[in-house]
């Protein structure tokens, strides 16, 4: 069971005399667990999601992320992984070791990439993952005689043969299938492009297909819960409880609203004000927010509203 | 998935781009053009005297036309020194003439082309193909289910000798005459190579046929010529690719390019071209279409140091259309300078022009281009899109659209778009798994996916190879 945990984070805007943004965030999420992270517009939520992604836009000037991994996160890796390579301290980490590690960014506004099919952008996507993973987890013994095959092309934008250890197309389909059917998609979205032309609740949608298919450890999910009508939030949530129920992945959920809660039931809820959290509480924290608003919050951290 | 991917696969592409053979040649013209090159190169050739006056036509045309220095954002071409280039050397292939049998070439000559992947590319998917190494075209064949209906692919001295009358009928007259600008002439006057296309009434070529071509020697120029006729309701998808190892003087390469495409005929041109970085580049191709008949231009441009290339349609008779999508890519210390040239001379006409580049290291990409809508070409249409991609700030991209409209019943449509490669969308990429440099290779595959789809597989394999091998600065 993976933990993620995030002490004491503060983080400004990376430019000179950049804005603070994150004014020590403390935060532990657990791989099963359900959190939510709710606070007004301007409190640091989207920022606390990309600095745990590792967005360049941010810089991290105190506090640490750290993602903590047992066997159960390490099944797939084929040697022993001794203790030094269970924690990892994220900070230093490019985003796409984070991700290979199981970190997970849903987007709140999901990139449109036009020509890269959707197939073939996660086929690619996970095999890079697996590729990256092996990377981090090889004993760095064996690096040093490993030769440089970097320089030829071992995949081909195009979708080619699999080559060793990558996953191959016939595979891959039909996982894809599998996940899609569990979303309720169609088919046909495996043959768009990523996120081109898709309506507010299809992207969404897609960003749960992308972490049903990463597996993730942790998924942090920046208000996937905007601008969805009452039967996308329905399929959105049942995708949401699938990622914690089958695949024990954590979620960090950063909503406004009460009403994807009714769906995807927190164990955890936290209240984010001016950069930090100020309250965190059960289930029932969130129902209190919806009815009387932050400004209590508020009131209790400064003694004003 | 067919053998003939599994080979560009498997083959080190960046390998293609930096071996070069010994200079093998039976005969080299001297450097630098004069009249009596000129006679020597036709002699060589046994050409009759029609070709020799038009070749000495356009020499005259050559030296009095001035070299173009002001376009707007124009490639800087003083390096282009014709007394310094070699402009004929003929490979020492002993019949002198193509061979038909790829076993029948000499060993290095056949090993440069199988790196290139030539013989497999035919095996599979073409009708016939051909390989000019230097300035002579080495090996060329013909599958003869098409040679029995008439169709003829051959090199265009062969054209010269056995098919001379439709060679004499079209060979830069009514086309590309070498008035037309500068390297057309110099291209009139010591042109050599290239292919002839001929395809009857009524016949339809289901498979592309391919030319490949060669510089292997340094400081020479290339000048093939391609020359297509596609008769009344006939239908041919001609493929051409290029490329030059890299050497420390500059190369020059100035192609001729002739279609002719009758009524209701439908010819697609599409090109993958990979010069090495000291090459220029500076072509003349033009269509000429007749009623209801289609052309299509499909062109990567990769490598060279400067590129001028605006292949150009005239749409002469009713209900004629017209389809460019080119893409350029320039990396540091390149130009290119492509674009499109349509004229709409008949009502009815369409034309649409689709044109990406991207810009990187300090790269420039210009679009350069013409519509026009000729008064009378009533109920025509037009759409012009221009997308320029650039990596960083020191890239550089134009867009340069003219179009001239002299009819008011028209449907005219222009769009650019002008972006950075997005932080957000590498980012995106990012979070999901994919490194910096994958997730820039992936926008850029996207980016280009409109031309991609449009080529068989092994050039769409090929042209994405291309990028990334670019995008990685891993071609010289």
């Amino acid at each position: 069971m993976a933990t993620l945990q995030i002490n004491n984070l503060h983080a400004k805007v990376a430019e000179e005399d950049g804005e603070s943004i994150l004014r020590g965030v403390d935060l532990t999420v657990e791989s099963g667990e359900i959190h939510a992270l709710m606070g007004p517009n301007g409190s640091g939520k989207s920022t606390t999601a990309k600095v745990i992604a590792g967005h360049p836009a941010y810089e991290v000037t105190e506090g640490e992320i750290t993602l903590v991994l047992d066997d159960e996160d390490l099944a797939d890796v084929d040697e022993e992984v001794p203790p030094e390579k269970r924690e990892w301290d994220l900070l230093d980490l490019e985003p796409n070791e984070r991700a290979a590690l199981g970190i997970f960014l849903g987007f709140q506004y999901p990139a449109e990439i036009e020509g890269v099919t959707m197939t073939n952008f996660l086929r690619q996507a996970l095999n890079a993952k697996h590729e990256e993973r092996e990377e981090l987890f090889e004993d760095e013994d064996d690096e040093a005689t490993e030769d440089e095959d970097d320089a030829g092309y071992d995949t081909s934008p195009m979708e080619g043969e699999a080559d060793d250890g990558e996953i191959g197309v016939a595979e891959f389909q039909q996982l894809l299938k599998e996940k899609m059917e569990l979303l309720d998609m169609d088919e046909k979205f495996a043959q768009r492009y990523l996120n081109a032309g898709f309506s507010g609740g299809e992207k969404k949608q897609n960003e749960v297909l992308q972490a049903a298919i990463l597996e993730p450890s942790v998924a942090v999910l920046d208000e996937i819960d905007s601008g969805l009508d009452i039967d996308r939030l329905q399929d959105v949530s049942k995708g949401i409880n699938a990622l914690r129920d089958e695949q024990g992945t954590g979620v960090l959920q950063i909503t406004h609203y009460q009403r994807i809660l009714d769906y995807v039931e927190p164990d955890h809820v936290h209240v984010m004000i001016d950069g930090e959290i100020a309250e965190s509480g059960g289930a029932d924290l969130a129902r209190k927010l919806e009815d009387e608003g932050y400004d209590w919050v508020r009131e209790q951290v400064y003694g004003t509203a | 998935m067919s053998s003939d991917q599994d080979h560009l696969k498997e083959t080190d592409t960046e390998a293609r781009f930096e071996f070069k053979k010994e200079e093998r040649s039976s005969f080299q013209a001297d450097k630098g053009l004069t009249e009596e090159t000129i006679r020597v190169i036709s002699e060589d050739k046994g050409e009759p005297e029609w070709m020799l006056k038009r070749r000495l036509r356009a020499l005259e045309q050559f030296q009095e036309m001035p070299m173009p220095t002001d376009w707007p954002g124009q490639p800087d071409l003083s390096e282009v020194d014709v007394d310094e280039i070699v402009p004929y050397i003929r490979p020492d292939v002993e019949t002198r003439e193509s061979v038909d049998d790829w076993t029948d070439l000499p060993d290095d000559i056949k090993d440069t082309f199988d790196k290139l992947g030539i013989p497999e590319a035919e095996k599979n998917a073409l009708s016939g193909v051909g390989a000019q190494y230097e300035s002579e075209v080495v090996y060329q064949n013909m599958q003869e289910q098409w040679e029995d209906k008439g169709v003829i692919f051959c090199n265009m001295d062969e054209a010269l000798r056995e098919h001379e009358e439709l060679v004499r009928e079209h060979f830069m007259t009514k086309c590309v005459p070498p008035s037309d600008n500068k390297f057309a002439a110099l291209h009139g006057a010591i042109w050599s190579g290239g292919s002839f296309v001929y395809v009857p009434e009524d016949t339809v070529v289901e498979m592309p046929v391919q030319a490949y071509f060669r510089m292997n020697s340094e400081g020479m120029g290339q000048f093939e010529h391609t020359l297509i006729i596609a008769e009344e309701n006939s239908e041919v998808h001609y493929i051409e690719g290029c490329s030059a190892p890299k050497y420390s003087a500059f190369n020059l390469h100035s192609g001729g390019v002739e279609v002719f495409v009758d009524d209701g005929a439908h010819v697609q041109y599409s090109t993958v071209q990979n010069w090495s970085k000291n090459t220029y580049n500076l072509n003349t191709k033009r269509a000429l279409v007749e009623g209801d008949g289609r052309m299509e231009w499909i062109s990567g441009s990769m490598g060279s140091k400067a590129t001028m290339l605006y292949p150009s349609t005239v749409l002469k008779g009713r209900g004629a259309s017209d389809n460019h999508i080119t893409i350029a890519f320039a990396g540091e210390g390149q130009n290119i300078d492509t674009g499109a040239k349509v004229y709409h001379n008949a009502p009815e006409t369409k034309s649409t022009i689709e044109s990406k580049s991207v810009a990187k290291d300090g790269g420039r990409t210009n679009y350069r281009g013409l519509v026009h809508i000729a008064d009378g070409a009533s109920d025509s249409s037009t759409s012009v899109e221009c997308d320029a991609l650039m990596f960083d700030n020191e890239s550089t991209s134009d867009t340069m659209p003219y179009m001239e409209i002299n009819e008011s019943a028209v449907d005219v449509a222009h769009e650019a778009t002008v972006g950075k490669i997005g932080d957000e969308d590498v980012f995106y990429l990012q979070s999901r798994g994919l490194d910096d440099d994958d997730a820039k290779q992936m926008i850029v595959s996207g980016f280009i996916e409109p031309i991609t789809e449009e080529l068989p597989i092994e050039y769409a394999v090929e042209l994405n190879r291309l990028v990334e091998l670019e995008m990685e600065g891993s071609l010289g």
